[in-house]
């Protein structure tokens, strides 16, 4: 059964232009998704919308299978967490990592327990002592490490990540992706990833749709979306990636 | 004669901590060079300490020659006169390297004002060249704009402008393309890549990107941790790495080059 789903939805703001327009995209249980496009392009509404954060004007988002509706939210949420881009701004400065992690538990009734935390962080390659400091100890690499910790603590299905890695160096870069791989086999983590590095799409992501003002342009499997783009707009974004001469 | 020669730059913060070491490079007169490292790597203050620019509390010790103009020793008043005119920055924020509080115009304005004496209707229309030379179109209501008008390739545009208004002979760029979106990237570098080629004028590239600063330099140096690792062309670089640092580097950039595989990417070097 389709995971998540936007049925034919579209935003906007009150009195304005639609951010986005007639928006089909599904996500099946264990294939990762990509979401490109630019600035501006409607990603971040939509994967808002995704989340339960803000309602579509039009269309429905769809939750295994059934609208996602108020009533809902609470099965949603330990279904599906988010992680952003900025480790930064993401965790709290003055909440130790051990209680960062366990939010979601505590939010959700589970209680924070002390093991579940250790598993977490286990999950993510830090230490247990972790649990005891405090988010800025650790290096940008790190904090996005507990900021996916605190998303898989309460073992979602769905991650729907905003540009996880956009502002890691790129040999952290390349260790927070393999971190999504293995969590995404391992325990069987769907990742609905917004992104504008096709790179790390290729990489990571079985499924890639374009997004460009608002509509999707272009969507199905990466290795066609990327190796044979039928939309300019894709091509156009591929032909713009700066690629190792030789 | 090089344009910048950097010898033994040692970077320290006031309680003494080494944030670059025994730093060595040169830049020739239409060279083009790129240092490239990760956050951290102190390749930013490197380049800042170039034109004697360091954030206060920092002290830079070792030689930075500027033009012949001792950018450590000298008196503020004579490396004054080499920014801008010998050598000047484009930064990776458009947004906070231009005042939020003035128009573009008047930000391309300053330069040639101060330094080419221009006034009048000579400013405006140097002013107005200066834009079109960014590819600027609509010239007329961009310098009116002022910079959150602009989106992010228009402020970068506008910073490119200012800072070649005045043809200086090195252009310091550090990492000006990360903020931005990846076809604006390719525009900007496109652009970088004309404009410097057209005036002669010698280029620094700062990034943390080897694709990218393989598109614009042909020489760089990677460093890490306050220090340069490995040297060379960049095709070598990338080709045989000698260095454990910038093999690491490399693998990570082909891990995701690789993962696009034969897609029709733009894969022509400088």
């Amino acid at each position: 059964m389709t995971l998540l789903e936007a049925d034919h939805v579209g935003f906007a703001y009150r009195g304005g232009k639609p951010v986005l327009e007639d928006v089909s995209l599904a996500v099946e249980p264990g294939r990762n998704v990509a979401l490109v496009g630019e600035s501006g392009a409607g990603k971040t509404t939509l994967l808002r919308l995704l989340l339960g954060l803000a309602r579509p004007t039009s269309g429905v988002v769809k939750f295994d299978g059934q609208p996602l509706t108020r009533g809902r939210l609470r099965d949603y949420r330990r279904a599906a967490q988010a992680v952003f881009q900025d480790p930064y701004s993401s965790l709290d400065p003055r909440h130790t990592v051990g209680r960062i992690v366990a939010e979601p538990l505590r939010g959700l009734g589970l209680g924070a327990d002390p093991a579940r935390i250790a598993d977490a962080l286990d999950a993510v390659g830090l230490p247990a002592d972790a649990a005891s400091r405090y988010p800025h100890e650790f290096s940008g690499g790190q904090r996005q490490r507990i900021a996916i910790a605190r998303a898989v603590v309460c073992h979602p299905r769905l991650l729907l990540a905003d540009e996880p890695v956009s502002a890691l160096d790129l040999t952290t870069r390349v260790r927070i992706v393999d971190l999504l791989s293995s969590l995404n086999v391992e325990r069987n983590l769907t990742i609905l990833l917004v992104s504008h590095d096709l790179g790390v799409v290729a990489s990571l992501c079985q499924q890639t749709a374009v997004l460009e003002r608002g509509r999707l342009v272009e969507q199905g499997d990466t290795a066609s979306v990327l190796g044979a783009p039928s939309h300019p707009y894709t091509r156009k974004l591929l032909a713009s990636v700066p690629r190792l001469p030789g | 004669m090089s344009l910048l020669t950097v010898e033994g730059l040692s970077i320290r913060n006031s309680s003494g901590a080494a944030l670059v070491s025994d730093v060595s490079f040169a830049v020739a007169p239409g060279d083009r060079t790129g240092l490239i490292g990760e956050s951290g790597s102190g390749k930013s203050l490197s380049a800042l300490a170039s034109v004697g620019l360091l954030p206060p509390g920092l002290t830079a010790t070792g030689s930075v020659r500027l033009d012949g103009v001792d950018m450590i020793g000298a008196p503020e008043r004579r490396r004054t006169g080499v920014r801008g005119r010998v050598a000047s920055v484009v930064f990776q924020e458009p947004l906070t390297a231009l005042d939020p509080l003035m128009t573009a115009g008047r930000q391309i304005a300053g330069p040639l004002r101060r330094f080419q004496g221009l006034k009048g209707e000579a400013l405006r229309t140097a002013v107005r060249v200066a834009l079109e030379e960014v590819r600027l179109t609509d010239t007329e209501r961009i310098g009116k704009a002022y910079p959150h008008q602009l989106s992010g390739g228009q402020r970068q545009r506008v910073a490119i402008a200012m800072a070649l208004a005045c043809r200086p002979r090195l252009l310091i760029a550090d990492e000006p393309t990360t903020a931005l979106d990846v076809t604006v990237q390719a525009e900007i570098l496109d652009l970088l890549d004309r404009l410097v080629d057209t005036h002669g004028t010698a280029l620094l590239f700062i990034t943390h990107d080897l694709p990218v600063v393989a598109k614009v330099a042909r020489g760089a140096h990677v460093m890490r941790m306050g220090r340069i690792v490995e040297s060379g062309p960049i095709i070598d670089l990338i080709a045989r790495p000698s260095d454990p640092y910038t093999q690491t580097l490399v693998e990570s950039a082909r891990r995701f080059d690789a993962a696009l595989g034969g897609a029709e990417g733009d894969s022509s070097g400088s």
